[in-house]
């Protein structure tokens, strides 16, 4: 089940980010690539040569591997197909968070080590937003956790009913999702200017194979975001009935992250990036949000 | 006083026993260090002075957590503080020494001051100094002198703990200090009062009402912003390290505290978890801050600086350092699998667990202190980037860095040790929350006995229905397993090389390490977000050839120490004012002295007839 649940990540994670380009591309009147644009990027990549930098020390060399593996341990977090085995029972929405933030201390890291300006720049304001946004998911963690008493992800993973707090718990989350995945109006991953970029600087001296590994890592941390809104705002139970009804349930699994992409692309085409210094305002609108979750779940709606 | 010493002088129990293993946990690896340390730093008379200072702070830090009476343990306070002093002015030649040290010896006094006024209240009302007769005495106290006794204790702890307001010395005194005493003072001596505050205020005095944990939540919630905000802005890695213990201590004492706040409302499984919470941070943090000053003195032993700006490089020429180091700011940054991790999870835990069992309004008081909590993690996180990635990675930024060398053997041992023992407090992490769980349970007399939990199954029998899961040695294994995936995909699926070349510099033409992020702007982020509390400010000079040519251009950048700036510097200005004013009673005439003594005496015996 955990290689099957790695696998369904690895593959389907680049389609959700070819996807939320290939709309953006279409509401903004062009024909855009191929929603499969991201493999074919993944694949040049594995086949290109890598430059390292002379200045870079091993921390440059592992982080790739250290990104790539702790993404992958928050992704066998989420139960996806494991509703109650083991495997998740190693740790609760807290460990998720934390693990992410092993990769990103480990990114920022690396992207100091090459002493280029940029890195310097991406990895000082990814370490901003990314600690604005821990107070925020804090919020949500709890509004969650009041609903279902307890931090455990297994808890709400399963059919309930959706109520006021979790539509607020999931809007909020959803603001901090466009914070971590570097989407408008935080960051833009279509960018290389160095007045606007946050992530893309970060990783900026990565290239070939190591450059792979950190955007395979990035696209299962997007899917693994999108999968705790999909369940928050449309929950699911675990599939049961005749053959024709699993085929639906898992079509409906996987639509639920469709339906958040195109939200993510609506919200990329229609909205200007802020300032760096306005982040602080928009994630701290995001905390407002889960104070109104926890007090919505606290009213018991 | 005969009668008094001959009673049982120490007192052994689980409390004491935790402590006595912090304090030994790092002070052993801070010996190892110190014969490298010193060597060649000081004069050999210095160096013994220097050992035997050390020996005696660590006999005196003992024995203030073992003795079992008010007066005894007074004394060895007081001895601790003063053996303290002589090591932060252990430089004597270096001014800012003294200046420290007189800073310190300052605070810490009037922080004894209000322990000696709490003891002499409870030595009113209880007529003993021994803890365990105060403590039965305690039950029957009044509720209204309970709260002064505690606001007292608070006080005196606060200020050897350095809680905000009251940390004004710490950043200052410790990094004075030789850098195995800064790795002892920030590890273990704060320490110190977080056990006069449990022993004293939980154990002996009794939680009276909830407001006393509130307090205290609100003030750690306050030193963990406060303290990692500067640490953040500072430039000093010691006096960085100093401002992130100030942090540290907030979520120490948000545990704490949240203990207090759950015996008031009669949760005592709870407060017997929150303990823990506590506990264990108190202890990861012994630990890998202890690890971090050692390795900040390798630093600065190997560099002759501690100025960030002026560092870079060092994990080339000092690789052992910069692997230790790295694995303090993981721990320190509460990264899993280690330490930190482990504490602050537990922590923002008991934090949910309390926001679930209690009624109304507290749920929302307790999520706000946990996301507050949540933050400083994600800002301790950012600072320790800027430290490792500032001192250890790209290139040297001054002749400083660039002729570093790799320490002493005995150092770099030292260092080992507590990395080890961040490792082990990592994964052995369900077993360290069972000998916790005595300790707290003993605290607050509970038996835990009806309690089931570990960390791989948190279930408090009685109160929570649900589980919650972690578990540190399954987390390690997958990140290692994953690990070894990503790299055999990495080595199996690329069959292209890879090309060692220079940093891409935009088709400048010298490429060095003045193009690097500095400290400033690395932080420069949060000074803008955080403004209305650091107040940056600026100061630009231009030295002009003629109205023309600008010849040279200097530009400062600054943040005001506003607790420093609003509260300190007015208290100080009124003193002095009252010590000039009252200069004029010595005019020098030692007829007038005589004088006062005559006048003095007389009152007094008037004073003895009368009362």
């Amino acid at each position: 089940m955990i290689i099957l649940q790695i696998i369904l990540f690895i593959l389907a994670a680049p389609l959700l980010s070819g996807l939320i380009t290939k709309l953006k591309n279409n509401l903004r009147m062009r024909k855009g690539q191929s929603v499969f644009q991201p493999y074919y990027n993944l694949a040049k990549l594995f086949l290109k040569d890598e430059v390292i930098s002379e200045t870079a020390s091993w921390i440059f060399r592992i982080t790739p591997c250290v990104v790539l593996s702790s993404t992958l341990v928050a992704a066998i977090l989420i139960p996806v197909f494991i509703f109650s085995s083991s495997v998740h029972q190693m740790g609760d929405f807290f460990a998720l968070v934390f693990i992410l933030a092993l990769a990103r201390f480990f990114l920022a890291l690396s992207a100091l080590d090459t002493g280029s300006s940029f890195g310097g720049m991406g990895a000082s304001r990814e370490m901003f937003i990314s600690s604005l946004v821990e107070p925020a998911l804090c919020m949500v963690i709890l509004s969650v956790g009041l609903q279902f008493g307890s931090t455990d992800i297994s808890v709400f993973s399963g059919a309930h009913a959706i109520t006021v707090s979790s539509v607020v718990a999931a809007a909020a989350l959803f603001l901090i999702i466009l914070a971590e995945t570097s989407r408008i109006p935080v960051d833009n991953q279509e960018t290389h200017l160095e007045l606007t970029m946050v992530h893309e600087a970060m990783v900026l001296e990565y290239s070939g194979r190591s450059l792979a590994l950190i955007e395979m890592a990035s696209y299962i941390k997007q899917m693994i975001f999108f999968f705790l809104i999909a369940q928050l705002v449309f929950p699911i139970g675990k599939p049961i009935g005749t053959f024709c009804q699993i085929i639906f349930w898992v079509l409906w699994y996987l639509m639920r992250l469709g339906i958040i992409a195109i939200i993510v692309a609506l919200v990329e085409v229609t909205m200007a990036k802020m300032r760096l210094f306005r982040v602080a305002d928009f994630l701290g609108f995001a905390f407002v949000l889960g104070i109104v979750a926890t007090v919505c779940a606290i009213l018991g709606v | 006083m005969l009668n008094l010493l001959a009673k049982n002088l120490f007192l052994f129990d689980p409390l004491s026993l935790f402590f006595l293993a912090v304090i030994f946990i790092v002070s052993l690896p801070s010996l190892v260090y110190s014969f490298g340390y010193l060597k060649g730093e000081y004069s050999f008379a210095k160096i013994i002075l220097a050992q035997i200072l050390l020996f005696a702070f660590v006999l005196s830090m003992a024995l203030v957590v073992s003795v079992s009476n008010c007066l005894i343990f007074l004394i060895f306070w007081e001895i601790m503080s003063l053996i303290s002093y002589f090591l932060v002015v252990f430089d004597t030649k270096n001014a800012r020494s003294i200046q420290a040290g007189l800073i310190y010896i300052v605070m810490t006094h009037i922080g004894t001051a209000f322990i000696i006024a709490a003891f002499m209240i409870l030595y009113n009302h209880t007529h003993s100094f021994d803890f365990l007769a105060i403590k039965n005495a305690c039950k029957i106290l009044p509720s209204g002198t309970k709260d002064i006794i505690f606001l007292l204790f608070l006080i005196g702890f606060g200020t050897k703990a350095g809680i905000v307001p009251l940390h004004i010395w710490l950043p200052y005194a410790h990094p004075q200090a030789p850098s195995h005493i800064s790795s002892i003072m920030s590890g273990v001596m704060i320490k110190t009062a977080i056990y006069g505050l449990i022993r004293f205020v939980i154990s002996i005095l009794g939680v009276n009402s909830s407001w006393w944990g509130v307090l205290i939540m609100i003030l750690a919630v306050i030193s963990c912003l406060v303290g990692i905000i500067y640490a953040l802005m500072e430039h000093d890695i010691k006096r960085l390290l100093a401002y992130s213990s100030v942090e540290n201590i907030g979520i120490i004492l948000l545990g704490v505290g949240l203990a207090m706040f759950f015996i008031s409302l009669n949760l005592p499984y709870l407060a017997v978890f929150s303990l823990i919470a506590g506990l264990y941070h108190l202890i990861n943090h012994a630990i890998f801050k202890g690890l971090l000053f050692l390795c900040a003195g390798s630093v600065y032993k190997a560099t002759g600086t501690r100025h960030i700006e002026k560092l870079g490089g060092l994990i080339k020429k000092m690789p052992q350092t910069a692997v230790y180091f790295l694995f303090g700011a993981m721990a320190i940054s509460a990264l899993p699998p280690l330490n930190g991790f482990v504490s602050e999870w537990l922590t923002l835990q008991a934090f949910f667990l309390g926001a679930f069992n209690v009624a109304g309004g507290s749920k929302i008081f307790l999520g706000i202190c946990a996301a507050m909590l949540a933050l400083t993690g994600g800002l301790a996180a950012a600072c320790f980037v800027k430290v490792f990635g500032l001192t250890f990675l790209a290139k040297p930024r001054s002749h400083y860095a660039e002729s570093a060398k790799e320490v002493a053997l005995s150092m770099r041992i030292g260092m080992l040790i507590l990395v080890v023992l961040i490792v082990i407090f990592g994964l052995a992490a369900a077993l360290i929350i069972k000998l916790l769980a005595k300790v707290a349970g003993s605290v607050l007399g509970i038996d835990i006995g009806a309690m089931s939990f570990s960390l791989n199954n948190l279930t408090l029998s009685p109160q929570i229905a649900k589980s919650v899961y972690l578990s540190i040695p399954a987390l390690a294994l997958w990140l290692i397993v994953f690990g070894i995936i990503s790299f055999v995909i990495y080595r199996i699926f690329g069959k292209a090389k890879s090309v060692i070349s220079k940093t891409w510099d935009c088709g400048y033409y010298k490429f060095d390490s003045r193009n690097e992020y500095t400290a400033t702007a690395f932080s420069k982020p949060f000074r803008i977000a955080f403004s209305f509390f650091l107040l940056p400010y600026r100061k630009t000079q231009k030295i002009r050839e003629s109205f023309y040519h600008i010849k040279s251009f200097t530009y400062e950048t600054h943040t005001t120490k506003v607790i420093k700036k609003y509260i300190y510097d007015p208290v100080l200005t009124l003193v002095f004012k009252t010590a000039k004013f009252m200069r004029r009673m010595q005019p020098g005439s030692i007829h007038l002295y005589l004088g006062y003594v005559f006048v003095t005496l007389l009152l007094l015996i008037i004073f003895m007839r009368q009362f």
